[in-house]
């Protein structure tokens, strides 16, 4: 057995294997994802930057219950809301301090009529805080720009509820 | 005394000599200019090949695949602030890496590129019959700028890199020496043109496998390669002996060792794998000039060398000196033995 191993290093069977092994690795598909260019599947449940939602007539889907204001646990909503012209109860600010959000998707979960959701989009870095303290505009803006998308994660995300 | 150096110049001041003088610089430049483009692509080389093996892509953003990345490194290494330390000798500091970058370089001036295409005229600085001798002396020289480095820097880490380096490059150039010595005799003649030209039926990788393999692993460990790098080991050293270095200090570091490994790869390749000479001596290979064959061989040694680093774990200190003492030294003394009997019993094969 000694006298086996003895002969195996002498003919540095070992080395040989490895560097066999390198070499298949040297041309086997390389796993790195070029992340500005490329990117990994995002799951239709990834809780994102947040969006307000409306439906397809136009008309904002929030009605100011506050519920997600109510469960956030991180308090980073802050709503006010009157009775419109024609009487229906709408905000007339909704403000998500995105520093202070958490992304834990509470709002989303207690919210009776889909209208705040978090979207698919993580790259919404910005040089200052100021910029993230987002306002009912820029969420309802968010909505617009991604309301297909936002749609079909909900679709698919759906049957498992 | 002026005088006579004044007489002895102008003695010299021939037109003979100024166009040999002439042709000398031509020859130099053009042999270390390409060396070293050659070695800032071998740091691309390598970082891709390393890469690949680790299922990544390497460098690939400066430039086409990343091919200018070399120098972008080059540059960001000279804007560097070049510092000393406050107990270094800052004379010999300053002197050891050059020390050895210069004798890395050396070593080319006996190093035949083959016959020049058009031409025919053997492209070699020094055509010299001593040019095995030169290679070894030449590249041994290095040691000494490592040495001064860990002396100098006056700090622990780089001293002990430097102590090992120094051990560890003289015990493998025993073995080296014997091996390169059994080439010789196969050969017949320490001049390196005469040696590939005996190549030209077998090359001596063939006849001489167990050499070539030994050469070959005695060359990483000549060079401070893994899976024999002691000396940077960083995982105990820091950074070896070139740990207090920076800015071009390190770049020299640098230069002279990978220009050591292009050195040591074209040493292997005039004496095992047939210098210039196409694989086979008919129409399709005869086509393409000496020089790249040389060039394609010199880079399938290097891709070795850094295809072992991909693959094999650093050996322990005393394991590096017990391979290089108590199994390379008897074998390369019983292949030489060997090889002496039967280069004298059937003649050698140049």
């Amino acid at each position: 057995m000694s006298f086996l191993r003895t002969l195996k290093a002498f003919f540095l069977t070992d080395m040989v294997s490895g560097l066999g092994l390198t070499l298949r690795q040297l041309f086997a598909k390389k796993f790195t994802i070029l992340y500005p260019y490329e990117s990994t599947p995002v799951s239709p449940r990834f809780r994102g930057e947040h969006a307000l939602r409306r439906y397809p007539n136009g008309e904002e889907r929030c009605i100011a219950c506050k519920l997600c204001e109510a469960v956030c646990p991180a308090q980073a909503i802050t709503i006010e809301a009157e009775p419109r012209a024609d009487g229906s109860r709408r905000t007339t600010r909704y403000d998500i301090d995105m520093v202070k959000c958490i992304y834990c998707g509470l709002c989303e979960e207690a919210c009776p009529v889909d209208a705040i959701v978090e979207g698919p989009n993580m790259e919404f870095a910005a040089e200052d805080r100021k910029t993230l303290v987002y306002d009912k505009n820029r969420l309802l803006a968010n909505g617009d720009r991604l309301e297909p998308t936002l749609a079909e994660r909900l679709k698919r995300d759906g049957e498992f509820r | 005394m002026i005088e006579i150096l004044t007489l002895y110049a102008q003695a010299l001041a021939t037109p003979e000599n100024g166009w040999w003088l002439f042709l000398t610089l031509a020859g130099i430049l053009a042999i270390a200019i390409p060396v070293l483009i050659g070695m800032a692509m071998l740091t691309w080389f390598e970082r891709k090949i390393l890469g690949w093996m680790h299922l990544r892509h390497g460098p690939m953003y400066v430039g086409p695949f990343g091919l200018l990345q070399p120098f972008a490194d080059a540059i960001k290494l000279m804007t560097k602030e070049l510092f000393l330390p406050a107990k270094a000798n800052t004379l010999m500091f300053v002197l050891a890496p050059m020390m050895v970058f210069v004798p890395a370089l050396l070593a080319w001036a006996v190093i035949p590129l083959g016959p020049a295409p058009y031409f025919g005229t053997n492209m070699v600085v020094a055509d010299i019959n001593l040019g095995v001798l030169y290679i070894l002396a030449v590249s041994s020289l290095g040691v000494y700028g490592i040495l001064l480095a860990g002396w100098a820097s006056n700090s622990k880490y780089p001293f002990l890199g430097a102590v090992r380096s120094g051990a560890q490059m003289v015990s493998y150039e025993v073995s080296l020496g014997l091996i390169v010595l059994s080439v010789i005799l196969l050969a017949g003649s320490m001049n390196l043109t005469a040696i590939v030209n005996a190549q030209q039926g077998l090359w001596f990788f063939i006849p001489a496998f167990p050499a070539f393999v030994m050469f070959l692993i005695s060359i990483l460990a000549e060079c401070n390669r893994h899976p024999f790098d002691l000396p940077e080991a960083e995982a105990e050293l820091v950074a070896g002996y070139n740990t207090e270095y920076s800015s071009m200090g390190f770049g020299m570091f640098f230069l002279g060792e990978y220009i050591a490994m292009i050195t040591m790869s074209a040493f292997t390749v005039l004496l095992f794998l047939g210098g210039w000479l196409p694989p086979l001596n008919i129409a399709p290979f005869t086509y393409i000039p000496g020089v790249f064959w040389f060039a394609g061989k010199v880079l399938l040694i290097l891709f070795f060398m850094v295809w072992v680093r991909g693959t094999l774990p650093r050996y322990r200190y005393d394991q590096l000196m017990r391979l290089g003492w108590k199994v390379f030294l008897p074998l390369s003394l019983a292949w030489l033995v060997l090889t002496a009997v039967v280069v004298k019993v059937w003649g050698n094969l140049a």
